[in-house]
């Protein structure tokens, strides 16, 4: 009967029972959004593996270096494969259809990123045509590109049309994976430069350095930059990781920002709560009375409050939970060429739950401690 | 019990006074009670006299500041707040004059509710309200909530909340208080026929002359002292 009366109790204004529940839905509904954000903003970083090693120019990314540099990788010890790429920074018809695209050494490259799935035929067909070009699902989604499709890139590094025909689309791995990418042959563009701007041909933006063993990734870095040391182009080696962290940590006051509002957001809400469930028992501090004139201790009516508090806080933070999902699909089909990997993590998943039940027992509290420590004859109002 | 030798009731020597900021407000002074087992005893006195604190003391809703109140053997002066809520629980019987009823129970859920602290299944906790609303003949009503009920009728369930737990004594403050000429007098021969047929003590708190009568004693406060009521006709005296 306890629970019954605590869900009577819970819905006995139910305006603003539905208020306060609403609010909650929309507060956890924001936690998990923006816990998102931060989770796809990591999301390149949380997909890097501790078998590769990015090499670029010491100064900045922005400076290349030189193709030569390849075999000298190679025969350092550790060194399993070298790859290598550059930024393109193409956009396809309008600079509004932003997404990633590069200009990599096809084979080498796949072979270091088997997190990429394309079908052998595919694979092959992009390996044999060299003005050719292999795209993510969502990015052939996107624009409704079919295999055998001619897409028309304008340059911004490299200026001019880019014709590639695309000969395969790739699926992630799993849905950590950005199927937003476009690859094409490096030789491409080099060949074209050779003729239009020699001095830009054979250099590379970044390489790519696939390692037998993570242990030796420090190690292997180290040999990597000292091997360039003092010549034209010094080399910064780091983990992929790292690399990917130094492209995080530019945004890193933004992250902070929205990590404190996620936070801040609880906080309103859990002050709304506590308010709500403040007046509610002030206005039963005479039945609360009457529970202890007839015996029942603390325990029972602790269990009252925070029993409602909890149905409240519960109902909430489900609909919020469950909300999230389609709020999730329809942001990121808005902001999707910013965050290619929008997924709603369990880890977020778990701290809405945990953010509801601390609001539900957090705003019980002080409406628990004002009726167990009131006594009955003044919840009775009953003094002569 | 044997009832000429030793009184269900004792009170001994009892004070109590509240405080009101620095000033201390004595409202009981060594006040003397013995009452029978099965009486009917009737409170009576002005506003501010101190009948209530009375009754709440009785009833173990208030600690005294001085003297004892032994009830069945049992001294609740020295019984601690958790412990003498479980005394009231199966000790006592409350009749308010507001009824306190839930609202969001039924008559039948309110009456089972002080049933909650005891060892009965569920089945059995509601063939014991649903006999105890028989008693005040609300049988018919036990699913209904008390919105529903004419204040006469939710003063019967809160007597058969108060009864349900077959308690040592029942306290009722100012139980006709609130109710018509008509439902006061049905309340008032429930309580009697409580008294009378089924023995049971009640210590009533009133200023209604009426209801007075229907008590077999009646005791009387003044300015926190305890007096037999003076021999006059109810009509004079209040």
């Amino acid at each position: 009967m306890l629970l019954k009366l605590v869900l009577r109790n819970a819905f006995r204004h139910k305006l603003r029972s539905l208020l306060t529940i609403s609010g909650l839905c929309v507060a956890i509904l924001a936690f998990a959004l923006l816990r998102t954000v931060i989770s796809a903003w990591y999301a390149g970083v949380e997909a890097s593996s501790a078998n590769r090693l990015i090499t670029r120019n010491s100064i900045s990314l922005v400076f290349p270096l030189p193709l030569s540099y390849r075999d000298k990788i190679r025969q350092i010890d550790g060194v399993k494969t070298v790859s290598y790429g550059n930024w393109f920074g193409g956009y396809y018809i309008d600079r509004k259809n932003f997404f990633a695209n590069f200009a990599v050494d096809p084979e080498s490259y796949l072979s270091l990123y088997p997190e990429y799935l394309l079908p052998n035929d595919q694979e092959q067909a992009f390996y044999r045509d060299r003005k050719s070009c292999v795209v993510g699902r969502k990015l052939a989604k996107r624009f409704g590109w079919k295999i055998g499709d001619t897409i028309t890139l304008i340059g911004t590094i490299f200026p001019g049309k880019w014709d590639f025909v695309l000969r395969g689309i790739y699926r992630g791995r799993d849905d950590t994976i950005d199927e937003n990418q476009f690859f094409f042959h490096w030789d491409y563009i080099n060949e074209t430069l050779k003729k239009t701007a020699p001095r830009r041909a054979d250099q590379v933006g970044f390489y790519i350095v696939g390692i037998t063993s993570p242990e030796l990734a420090a190690k292997t870095a180290e040999a990597i930059d000292g091997t360039f040391k003092n010549s034209r182009a010094e080399t910064l080696t780091e983990t992929e990781k790292a690399f990917q962290m130094s492209f995080v940590s530019m945004s890193e006051a933004i992250i902070t920002a929205i990590r404190l509002v996620s936070f801040v957001v609880i906080v309103i809400i859990l002050v709304v709560v506590a308010n709500t469930m403040v007046m509610s028992v002030r206005e039963r501090a005479g039945e609360y009375a009457v529970f202890k004139t007839l015996g029942f201790g603390s325990f029972y009516l602790a269990g009252l409050i925070f029993g409602e508090s909890l149905l409240i806080a519960g109902l909430g933070g489900a609909a919020g939970i469950v909300l999230t999902f389609p709020a999730a699909k329809a942001f990121a089909a808005a902001v999707g060429n910013w965050f290619p990997v929008f997924k709603v993590e369990a880890l977020t998943l778990y701290l809405a739950v945990a953010a509801a039940l601390v609001v539900g027992i957090a705003a019980a509290v002080i409406p628990i401690w004002r009726v167990v420590t009131v006594r009955v004859v003044e919840g009775l109002g009953r003094i002569e | 019990m044997n009832r000429e030798s030793s009184p269900l009731v004792q009170i001994k020597d009892l004070n109590k006074s509240y405080r009101r900021g620095s000033q201390i407000i004595p409202v009981l002074e060594n006040i003397v009670l013995d009452i029978n087992e099965g009486d009917f005893l009737a409170l009576m006195g002005p506003s501010g006299s101190g009948k209530s604190t009375l009754l709440n003391l009785i009833a173990g809703l208030d600690q005294v500041d001085g003297g004892t109140i032994k009830i069945g053997g049992v001294e609740i002066t020295s019984l601690s707040e958790s412990e003498l809520a479980e005394w009231r629980a199966g000790n006592v019987g409350f009749i308010f004059q507001f009824y306190n009823l839930i609202p969001v129970l039924t008559a039948l859920e309110n009456v089972e509710l002080p049933l909650l602290l005891t060892g009965l299944t569920r089945k059995e906790r509601q063939e014991h309200a649903a006999l105890a609303l028989e008693l005040v003949s609300l049988h018919d009503r036990m699913d209904h909530y008390p919105r529903q009920l004419s204040g006469g009728q939710q003063q019967r369930v809160a007597i058969a909340r108060a009864v349900v737990t077959d308690p040592t004594i029942l306290v009722a403050d100012e139980p006709t208080g609130d109710l018509d000429r008509t439902s006061a007098e049905e309340v008032l021969q429930l309580m009697d026929r409580l008294s009378g047929d089924l023995g049971k003590t009640i210590i009533m708190v009133t200023h209604d002359p009426r209801a007075a009568q229907k008590a077999r004693t009646m005791r009387y406060l003044d300015k926190g002292v305890l007096a037999d009521a003076p021999e006059i006709s109810f009509t004079e005296r209040f």
